[in-house]
C-alpha cells in the first residue's frame, strides 16, 4: 500500500473512572507515555481490568484522555470523533453487521467514503484475495466459521488503509488450534501490509508470538515495555515476571557488584548474576525459570524433592529449598536420572540463566490504583 | 481546569463534529417540550389562575366545592380504579398462570388466549361498553328478555358497568405482564420446592406467589392508571356517574362559567398528579423490585401440570371467559348487520348511512390523520431509542423521562393541555396559533401519545444489540445518520415496524386526548362512534366499530405477514 505508515504517540494518557457502586473515581489507566514507532507491532498485555483496552479504545477515539495528549503520526487526535480517525479497529466480537454479507460488510467503509463501484470492487477482491475468503462474498456472515468472520473483520478494517490498526483481543472467542493459527494469519498480514498495528491481549502466549514489542499493563500502569526476550529473561518486577511463563522466586541479597558481574547471597549460598539492578546491600528477588534449572546429587543450593511426576515432555519436580517451593521442568527426562520424592538434590544452573529484581514490599505491590478523592487531589497530579 | 474537565471537554468536541446527531436532539428538545411538557405546564398555570386573576387558588377551591361534583368523581374513580386493577390482575394472573403452567390438551385454549389478547389491540372504545349494554342494559338480551327484568332503572349504568367493562378492557394488559415474568421464574426453584414434599397449592403461595409479588403490584399499578384514565368507556355506561376523567370533559365541554376553563385545569392538575405519582412508584420502585427477584432466563423448560384435577376446572374457567370476550365482539358485528335491536333480520342499511352521510367525512381524516402519525411515530422513537441506549449527551435522563412521561398523562388531560396550550397560541400570546383547529394539531396527538410504547419497544431492540457493531460503523468512518440508517434501523426493523403499526391502529382507535380537538369539519370516527352510542343509535354506532376493527386488523395482520417475510428473508439466508 502506497501509504506512509505512522506512528503513535501516547503522552501521560489518564483515564478517570467512577465506581459505579462506592462512587469513588480511581484512574483505570494512569500517566501512560509510549511512543509506537510506525510500522511496528506492539502489543498492550495484562490481566483483565489493567487498562488495556481502555487504552486501545483512546486511541481509537471511543473514549477521550482526560489527561495527556494522544498523537496519530505528528498530528493530535485527542478531539476527532473515531470516525475522523485515521484508525481502525478488530473488534473482540468481530461486529459484523448482520444484515450484510461478506463483500458489503467489507465495503462498508469504502461505501461511506463514496468511492466509485468499480474501485471499491477491486479494493474489496484484493483484499478478499489478501485475507483469503474470495469466493465467499456472497455468504451472510452467520454463514461463515468463527475464524472466516475475524477475517471478514479483518480485511474491512484494512480496506479503507488506516494508519494504523487496532485490535481489540480479536482472537478470544475462537478455539485453541484455531488461534494459534489466526495470529500467525494476523502477523503475515500485518507484514505484508507493512501497516503499524495495536493489539490487546490477555494471553501472554499469543503476545510473544506475535509482537515485536509488548507492553505490560498491570492496573492502570505501565509494568514494562520490551521486546518479547526481554521481558521474558530481564522482568522488571515480580509482575512481569510472575505474569509471563513459570518462574521461581529466591529471596537474597546483593554483596558484591562490578562492571559486569553481580554476586548475590542466597540462604548463605553465592550466587552470581548477569543480568538485573541494585545497589550492594540491597534486598532482591533471584528470578529462575523452570526450564532453566536442572537437578544434581551435590552442590551449593541444596534442597528436597516434594514432589516428581512424570508429564510426557518433562519432567516435572518441585524442591525444598530452606523455606521456599522450586519449580523445576527437566525437558527430555529419558535416559536422565530420575530423583524421587524425599532424594537430597541440589539445584544446578549457569548465572546467565538468573536475573533479579528489586524485592517490593508488598503494599506498594498490591497499591498501583491510584484513587481520585477530591478535585483538589487532581491538581497533585498536573505536570 | 481539573483533569476529569478535560475527557468532557473532548467528548464535547467530538460530539459537536455530528450534525445529525445535535440536530436530532435539538428538534427532540423543542419537540418534548412544544407539546408534552408546555401543555402540562399550561395546565398548572391556568389550574393557579381564574379569568380575572393571574393567580389565585379559586379554581382549585372550585375543583374541591361540594358544587364542582369532582370530589365525587375523584371517589368514584378511586373505587372503581381498585375494583378494576383487583379484578383485571386476577383475572390475567389467572390466565397468565394457565398459559405457562398448565399442560393443555388442545390448542383451541391458546388460540382463544391469543385472540383474547389481540382484540383490546384492534378494538376501538366503547365496542365492550356497546356490548354489554345490549346484553346487560335495560333493554339487554339476557336482562331483559331472558330475565325479564322489566323494571331495570339503569341498574347496570355506573359501578357494575364501569368496573366490568374495565376488567374486561383490561385484563389482557395484567395477562401479558405476568405472562412475561411467569416465564422467567426458574422451574428448578418450583422443583426444589415440590423436591422437599410441597403440594402444588403450597408451592404456588410460598414460592411462585412470593416471587411474583412485584410483579403483581406492577399490574395493579398499571392497570389502576389505565382504568382512571379511561374516558370512553365511563363516557357511554356511566349513565349519570362520573369520573375524573368525564367530570373534566363536561367542565371543559359543558359549563359555561367564564371560568370553566380554569376550573378544568384545575381538575386536570388533580388527575395527573396522581397518575404521575402512581406511575413513578409502577416505574421506579416496582420495576426495579421485580427484576432484582426474577434474575435471567429460566435455564429450561418447565415440567407443566397435567394432573386432570388442575387442568380441568382451570381450562374450564379461562375458555369461558374467552369465549364470553369473545363473543362481546361478535355480537358488536352482529348488531352492525340487524335492522334494529328488536328484528334481527339482515341489511346492509347501516353501513349505506355511514358512506353515503357524513360517514367518509370522518373516515377519511381519521385514515389519513393516522397514516400521517405513524410514521413519524415510528421513526422518532427508534431515534430516540437509539440516542437513549447507544449515545451519551446532557439531557438524555431528560429526554429518557419524557418519553416515558407521556405514558403516564391520561389522555383527557393531554386533551386538555393542547386546547388551554393551543388555543390562544403558547401562554396565551398568538404564537402557533395556527395550529389549532388543523389536523397538524390532532396528528402531534397521535404521536405524543404512540410515542412511548415505540420507545420501548426500540429501547429493548436496541439493547439486543451489541455496542461494538455500531462502534465499528463509527469507526469506519460513518457518523450517526450513516451509522443510524445503514445499521441500527435495519437491525430493529422488526420493532420499527411494528411501532408503525401500532402507532397506527392506536391513532384511528384513539378518542380521550382529541375528542376535545375535533371540529365539524374535522370528524374522528371514534367520535362519530361516541355520538350514536350517546343517541343510543347502537345499529351505526357497531357499524362504525366494525370498520374500525376490520381496519385494524387488516393493518396487523399485514405486519405480521410482513414480518414474517422478513424472517423468511434472513431466515434464508442464515441456512
Amino acid at each position: 500500500m502506497p501509504k506512509e505508515k505512522k506512528g503513535v504517540l501516547l503522552e501521560h494518557i489518564s483515564k478517570i473512572y467512577e465506581d459505579p457502586k462506592s462512587k469513588k473515581q480511581f484512574y483505570a489507566v494512569h500517566d501512560l507515555s509510549l511512543d509506537i514507532k510506525p510500522g511496528s507491532f506492539v502489543t498492550l498485555l495484562g490481566p483483565s481490568g489493567c487498562g488495556k483496552t481502555t487504552t486501545l479504545r483512546m486511541i481509537g477515539g471511543f473514549e477521550s484522555p482526560d489527561e495527556g495528549d494522544i498523537y496519530l503520526g505528528n498530528k493530535p487526535i485527542n478531539s476527532l470523533p473515531p470516525n475522523k480517525r485515521d484508525t481502525a479497529m478488530v473488534f473482540q466480537s468481530y461486529a459484523l453487521l448482520p444484515h450484510y454479507n461478506v463483500f458489503d460488510n467489507v465495503a462498508y467503509g469504502l461505501k461511506i467514503r463514496k468511492l466509485p463501484r468499480e474501485e471499491i470492487r477491486k479494493k474489496v477482491f484484493a483484499m478478499l484475495d489478501l485475507v483469503q475468503l474470495r469466493g465467499m462474498e456472497d455468504r451472510m456472515t452467520n454463514q461463515l466459521s468463527g475464524g472466516q468472520q475475524q477475517r471478514v473483520a479483518l480485511a474491512r478494517a484494512l480496506v479503507v488503509e488506516p494508519s494504523v490498526l487496532l485490535f481489540d483481543e480479536p482472537l478470544s472467542n475462537l478455539d485453541a488450534k484455531l488461534r494459534v493459527s489466526m495470529r500467525t494469519e494476523i502477523r503475515r498480514i500485518q507484514q505484508a501490509v507493512g501497516i503499524t498495528a495495536i493489539y490487546v491481549t490477555h494471553d501472554q502466549a499469543e503476545a510473544m508470538a506475535i509482537s515485536d514489542q509488548i507492553i505490560i499493563m498491570n492496573k492502570g500502569v505501565v509494568a514494562q515495555i520490551g521486546t518479547p526476550t526481554e521481558i521474558y529473561y530481564q522482568p522488571k518486577n515480580e509482575f512481569v515476571a510472575d505474569f509471563i511463563g513459570e518462574v521461581n522466586f529466591l529471596d537474597g541479597k546483593i554483596i558484591k557488584k562490578d562492571t559486569s558481574n553481580i554476586l548475590t547471597e542466597v540462604y548463605g549460598v553465592k550466587i552470581p548474576v548477569k543480568t538485573g539492578e541494585g545497589q550492594v546491600g540491597d534486598d532482591v528477588r533471584l528470578v529462575l525459570r523452570p526450564e532453566c534449572l536442572h537437578l544434581k546429587d551435590d552442590g551449593d543450593l541444596k534442597g528436597k524433592v516434594v514432589v516428581s511426576t512424570f508429564m510426557g515432555a518433562y519432567q516435572l519436580y518441585h524442591v525444598m529449598v530452606n523455606d521456599t517451593v522450586v519449580k523445576i521442568t527437566e525437558y527430555n527426562p529419558k535416559g536422565k536420572k530420575i530423583y524421587n520424592i524425599d532424594d537430597a538434590v541440589a539445584l544446578d544452573f549457569s548465572s546467565t540463566d538468573v536475573h533479579i529484581i528489586p524485592k517490593e514490599n508488598s503494599e506498594l505491590k498490591t497499591d498501583f490504583i491510584v484513587p481520585v478523592k477530591t478535585k483538589k487531589g487532581f491538581n497533585l497530579f498536573k505536570k | 481546569m481539573t483533569a476529569s474537565l478535560q475527557g468532557k471537554m473532548l467528548d464535547r468536541k467530538k460530539f459537536f463534529q455530528d450534525p445529525f446527531l445535535i440536530f436530532a436532539i435539538f428538534f427532540l428538545i423543542i419537540f418534548f417540550t412544544l407539546f408534552i411538557a408546555y401543555p402540562l405546564v399550561i395546565l398548572l398555570k391556568d389550574g393557579f389562575a381564574t379569568s380575572t386573576k393571574a393567580f389565585s387558588f379559586e379554581s382549585f377551591a372550585y375543583t374541591f366545592s361540594v358544587y364542582s361534583g369532582f370530589l365525587k368523581a375523584m371517589g368514584n374513580s378511586v373505587i372503581i380504579g381498585l375494583a378494576v386493577s383487583a379484578g383485571a390482575t386476577v383475572v390475567g394472573l389467572l390466565f397468565a398462570y394457565v398459559d405457562t403452567y398448565v399442560k393443555l390438551k388442545t390448542k383451541v385454549l391458546k388460540i382463544l388466549f391469543n385472540i383474547v389478547s389481540f382484540l383490546p389491540v384492534v378494538s376501538p372504545p366503547f365496542v365492550i361498553s356497546i356490548s354489554l349494554i345490549l346484553l346487560f342494559g335495560d333493554t339487554g338480551f339476557i336482562t331483559h328478555d331472558l330475565l325479564h327484568i322489566l323494571n331495570a332503572q339503569h341498574a347496570f349504568y355506573g359501578f357494575p358497568g364501569i368496573i366490568s367493562v374495565e376488567i374486561i378492557t383490561f385484563f389482557p394488559v395484567a395477562y401479558l405482564m405476568l405472562k412475561g415474568l411467569l416465564k422467567n421464574i426458574d422451574p428448578s426453584l418450583e422443583e426444589a420446592a415440590r423436591d422437599m414434599g410441597a403440594s402444588r397449592w403450597k408451592v404456588f403461595t410460598t414460592v411462585t406467589f412470593p416471587l411474583l409479588l412485584p410483579g403483581l403490584g406492577n399490574a395493579f399499578l398499571v392497570t389502576f392508571v389505565e382504568s382512571v384514565a379511561d374516558f370512553a368507556n365511563p363516557m357511554i355506561i356511566g349513565g349519570s356517574m362520573e369520573t375524573m376523567a368525564t367530570c373534566i370533559y363536561n367542565q371543559l365541554m359543558g359549563s359555561n362559567g367564564p371560568d370553566a376553563q380554569f376550573q378544568a385545569a384545575a381538575m386536570s392538575c388533580i388527575l395527573l398528579l396522581i397518575s404521575m405519582s402512581i406511575f413513578i412508584v409502577q416505574k421506579y420502585v416496582l420495576e426495579r423490585k421485580t427484576f432484582s427477584t426474577l434474575t435471567g432466563k429460566a435455564s429450561r423448560q418447565r415440567m407443566l401440570i397435567s394432573d386432570k384435577s388442575v387442568t380441568i376446572p382451570l381450562s374450564i374457567i379461562c375458555g369461558l371467559i374467552s369465549l364470553f370476550v369473545i363473543g362481546l365482539y361478535v355480537l358488536v358485528i352482529m348488531c352492525s348487520f340487524w335492522k334494529n335491536l328488536v328484528n334481527f333480520d339482515f341489511t346492509w342499511k347501516h353501513y349505506q348511512v355511514i358512506f353515503s352521510d357524513n360517514g367518509m367525512s370522518a373516515f377519511g381524516p381519521t385514515l389519513t390523520m393516522s397514516a400521517i402519525a405513524a410514521p413519524i411515530t415510528a421513526i422518532l422513537s427508534m431515534i430516540i431509542a437509539y440516542l437513549i441506549v447507544k449515545k451519551k449527551f446532557k439531557g438524555k435522563a431528560a429526554i429518557e423521562f419524557v418519553s416515558m412521561l407521556a405514558m403516564a398523562v391520561p389522555g383527557t388531560i393531554l386533551g386538555v393541555g393542547f386546547i388551554r396550550g393551543y388555543v390562544q397560541g403558547i401562554f396565551h400570546t398568538g404564537i402557533l396559533q395556527q395550529l389549532y383547529n388543523t389536523m397538524w394539531i390532532i396528528i402531534i396527538v397521535f404521536v405524543v401519545r404512540s410515542l412511548p410504547i415505540g420507545v420501548r419497544s426500540g429501547v429493548s431492540a436496541l439493547r439486543q444489540i451489541d455496542q461494538s457493531i455500531e462502534e465499528s460503523a463509527y469507526d469506519l468512518g460513518g457518523n450517526s445518520l450513516h451509522v443510524f440508517s445503514t445499521v441500527t434501523l435495519p437491525l430493529i426493523s422488526d420493532s420499527f415496524f411494528s411501532s408503525l403499526v401500532t402507532s397506527f391502529v392506536r391513532s384511528i382507535t384513539a378518542i380521550s386526548a382529541v375528542i376535545m380537538l375535533v371540529t365539524p369539519s374535522l370528524q374522528l370516527v371514534t367520535c362519530q362512534i361516541n355520538e350514536y352510542a350517546g343517541k343510543g343509535d347502537y345499529s351505526t354506532a357497531t357499524a362504525y366499530a366494525t370498520i374500525l376493527i376490520l381496519i385494524a386488523s387488516l393493518a396487523v395482520g399485514i405486519m405480521n405477514l410482513a414480518m414474517r417475510l422478513i424472517g423468511r428473508k434472513t431466515k434464508i439466508k442464515e441456512e
